[in-house]
């Protein structure tokens, strides 16, 4: 027996006797089958529910998430193809799934595995092989502690492992060059998770290294490193060697310089209320806050995974303006300049968003629209076909950066202003979103939010590359909450994988969104970048969107939209989120550590605290918002860690959400339009 | 003594359903899941398998006669399926070598082996009756024998 801490929605199996109780819910529609299976089960000494349909199951799940530990499912049934019931409760419940067939072909396996299965068995099943399942739910638990107790703390630590199995890795590995890995369909690899950064400190999944707080002074530092050589030329080692600072690593400098970058870019672009920095800076990065759109979509376009089409047609069941306004009316900094239109556009996802969406961070004061991004949440659970498609959540994901200009106070110069860093496309096939290339900064600065995207674009597909989101760079007045990004970033990874589907451009949306408080876009474990920006937005964000997002949030969406869409909503906006934020409790945290790592770093919200709780989830839902939103409106995916915007805004607390400025609006994504 | 007899009716009974092939090894593993608390289980699976089988072998016996070729692979997919549940370790046979025979397209080797199937089935399905008749007569309380 194992001592496990199975907190799966309050019942706690004992966790002594674990695996003894553990509860399943087995699918198949043949009455033989199911009947030998529960016996089976019973003998193993779990706890079994049975039915013949998949559509009933999904029911239970959702009914109640937290009365099952795994699912055991056939593949071939007349209701419901067995696939997609795995996608969507990977997706929505962020819960194992084993798959059952009476076929051992390899591509059905294949198959399998790669929309989310943790194990595939044949018929007939045999005692020996159902003896050892319970490793999954172990495995899953332990390594992604996602929601529900996901301590703003753990989530810094472990910004890989959080995010749970789903998908979540891969946003650590959003490193801001791109190398989201993310999909995890079960892994356990959280490490990569976190890499947002690039830099591998912070996020890489179970961030065991300890997190750097950049406190005033050291931001002071750093910005007057930055400044002196300019953020067009700023390197991190530079910059270290200029801070002449005992124990800053190089990676420390990198993500914050990632973020930083995000940050002024958001600041520039999203044409933020509060006097952003980018006023400060002039946006002139116009250039900058491109987001690489082709960078980052790149992936994004090979995003389309199947389930997750983040595709127009997501979009397009919502009404595009909806979440931007909402994203908008807040006082959070729409992120204009990510409006690049193309981002927002509701259908816009994928594939040829990435260049939308990116677009949107450019600095032009383009009107953020994030509205595409408002409906992550709505993306209604279009069934759960659509639904997943993350992409369609995410572009949904408003980011909007109001406050952050606030933040941004000390901006360094315009130079600094978020160089919309060419999305490190860093993911492969992934969502670039990398949002913000910031161009000086290294790729790695992106990767944060975007790391998130990517994954949910395509499970397997996306790359973590989000990065381009995350870059915060413009943090100047960070509060440094550290964020808990590796929460964040988590989920986002996580998410990402889910999400990985569609391409998730908003990954890219979010780090354009620029100067979001930082927190979010460089959510590589930046967490106190984030903290700062976050404050401000993220107050709102985080706390709000994420319940409610959670809600929202399609249940496709792997918990990580409902990360999101706490995420994103902290301004308020969260309206679009919120709704799929229901779901996205589990699968914020999942998704986001996928997909998030752009998106939660958007979210910085000061109100880090909902993030906190599935920071699997927001980092999901940031990705995931950030991905809608890329759709519609390139959320911001600044996430560039997610962890760090999880952490960021986790730290802060409540803050006024005016640093977020951002407002990630994760659109109601549509669980079903997902898949 | 009748329950003795009983006994060791039921067991040569079951015996030669192993020894002449008609189930095999997975049908152990259902008596294996058989308890206190699941007192009839093999039973019911059984009959589960009578009505199932039942059913798919009607809806394939009606592709075939309109040479539907294409229902084929899932139903053949259940039915082989329930045979392997209950070790029906022949009609199981017949079933793989029809799923073969509708692979290659060969309407002829399926017609036979369907009209096989269906033999086998039949086949077992009343050696299958016997033991639990046998068998049910054992589980019958003793009192109830004290009438022989």
């Amino acid at each position: 027996m194992m001592t496990v801490d199975c907190q799966r929605g309050g019942n706690l199996v004992s966790e002594k006797k674990f695996p003894v109780g553990m509860r399943i819910l087995a699918v198949d529609d043949d009455p033989i089958c199911l009947k030998v299976l529960e016996n089976l089960l019973r003998k193993c000494q779990y706890e079994v529910t049975t039915t013949n349909q998949a559509i009933t199951a999904l029911e239970m799940l959702r009914e109640n998430r937290n009365k099952y530990d795994l699912v055991i499912s056939d593949v071939n049934m007349p209701d419901m193809d067995g696939f997609k019931l795995l996608e969507l409760v990977g997706l929505e419940m962020d819960l194992p799934v084993i798959m059952l067939s009476s076929h051992g072909d390899k591509e059905f396996v294949y198959k399998g595995v790669t929309h989310g299965a943790v194990d595939y068995l044949l018929k007939p099943v045999r005692m020996e092989e159902l003896k050892n399942i319970w490793q999954h739910v172990i495995r899953r638990k332990k390594w992604y502690p996602k929601e529900q107790n996901r301590s703003p703390n753990q989530d810094k630590v472990d910004d890989g492992a959080g995010e749970g199995e789903q998908g979540v890795t891969s946003t650590g590995s959003a490193d801001q060059n791109g190398k989201l890995n993310r999909k995890r369909k079960d892994q356990d690899e959280e490490d990569e998770e976190e890499g947002e950064d690039g830099n591998d400190n912070e996020v890489s999944g179970n961030q065991k290294k300890p997190r750097v707080v950049w406190s005033v002074d050291l931001h002071q530092k750093f910005v007057s490193a930055v400044n002196q050589m300019g953020l067009d030329k700023a390197v991190p080692k530079k910059i270290l060697d200029l801070m002449n600072v005992d124990g800053l690593t190089r990676e420390n400098v990198a993500s914050h310089l990632q973020k930083f970058r995000l940050y002024l870019k958001r600041l520039s672009c999203g044409g933020h209320q509060q006097g952003n920095m980018v006023s400060a800076y002039g946006a002139k990065d116009s250039s900058y806050l491109r987001m690489n759109s082709t960078d980052g979509f790149g992936d994004f376009r090979s995003m389309h995974g199947p389930g997750i089409q983040l595709s127009s047609t997501s979009l397009s069941s919502y009404p595009p303006g909806t979440l931007l306004g909402r994203l908008n009316s807040p006082g959070g900094l729409t992120l204009r300049g990510i409006a690049s239109s193309g981002l927002l556009q509701p259908g816009l996802l994928p594939t040829n968003q990435g260049k939308n969406l990116f677009q949107g961070i450019s600095l032009e004061p383009k009107q953020l629209q994030m509205k595409s991004i408002n409906h992550i949440g709505e993306f209604n659970h279009k069934g759960d076909t659509a639904g997943f498609t993350l992409a369609r959540c995410f572009p949904d994901v408003k980011v909007t950066i109001g406050s952050l200009s606030n933040t941004i106070s000390s901006a360094t110069s315009s130079a600094l202003i978020l160089q919309a860093n060419p999305l490190q496309n860093h993911s492969k096939g992934s969502l670039v979103t990398q949002s913000l290339s910031m161009p000086s900064l290294n790729q790695e600065s992106f990767d944060v939010g975007i790391h998130g995207s990517s994954n949910f674009l395509d499970h397997s597909r996306c790359d973590d590359n989000w990065q381009g989101a995350a870059q915060l760079s413009a943090f100047p007045s960070f509060r440094h909450d550290p964020l808990p990004s590796s929460t964040l970033r988590d989920n986002i990874s996580s998410t990402t994988s889910r999400i990985v589907n569609s391409p998730i451009d908003f990954s890219s949306t979010a780090s354009l969104r620029g100067p979001l408080e930082d927190s979010r876009v460089d959510m590589q474990g930046q967490t106190d970048f984030i903290g700062n920006i976050f404050q401000n937005t993220t107050n709102y964000i985080s706390k709000n969107r994420w319940e409610e997002n959670s809600q929202n949030y399609n249940p496709g969406l792997n918990g990580s939209f409902g990360a999101m869409n706490s995420l994103v909503s902290g301004n308020g906006s969260s309206g679009a989120l919120n709704q799929s934020m229901d779901q996205r409790k589990r699968f914020g945290a999942s998704m986001i550590g996928q997909s998030n790592s752009g998106a939660l770093s958007m979210f910085q919200h000061p109100d880090v605290e909902n993030f906190a709780l599935d920071p699997k989830m927001r980092s999901n839902e940031d990705v995931i918002l950030e991905q809608t939103k890329s759709q519609n409106d390139f959320v911001q995916n600044s996430y560039e860690s997610l962890d760090d915007i999880m952490n960021a805004m986790i730290k802060q607390g409540q803050n006024d959400a005016s640093l977020m400025g951002g407002e990630f609006r994760f659109g109601s994504f549509s669980p079903g339009s997902c898949m | 003594m009748e329950r003795n007899q009983l006994r060791r009716q039921v067991a040569l009974t079951r015996q030669s359903l192993f020894d002449q092939g008609f189930l095999d090894d997975q049908f152990i593993q259902l008596e294996d899941l058989q308890d206190d608390a699941n007192p009839n289980f093999v039973e019911e699976v059984v009959t589960l398998y009578y009505r199932d089988s039942a059913r798919l072998i009607n809806n394939i016996e009606k592709a075939l006669s309109v040479y539907n070729f294409l229902s084929f692979p899932s139903l053949l997919d259940f039915l082989v399926q329930q045979h392997f549940y209950i070790g029906a370790k022949k009609v199981k046979a017949e079933c793989t070598l029809f799923r073969e025979y509708c692979r290659a397209g060969n309407g002829e080797g399926c017609t036979r082996t369907f009209q096989q199937i269906k033999k086998e089935y039949a086949t077992l399905k009343g050696k299958l009756e016997a033991y639990f008749q046998v068998l049910f007569h054992l589980m019958l309380p003793l009192s109830s024998l004290i009438s022989q």
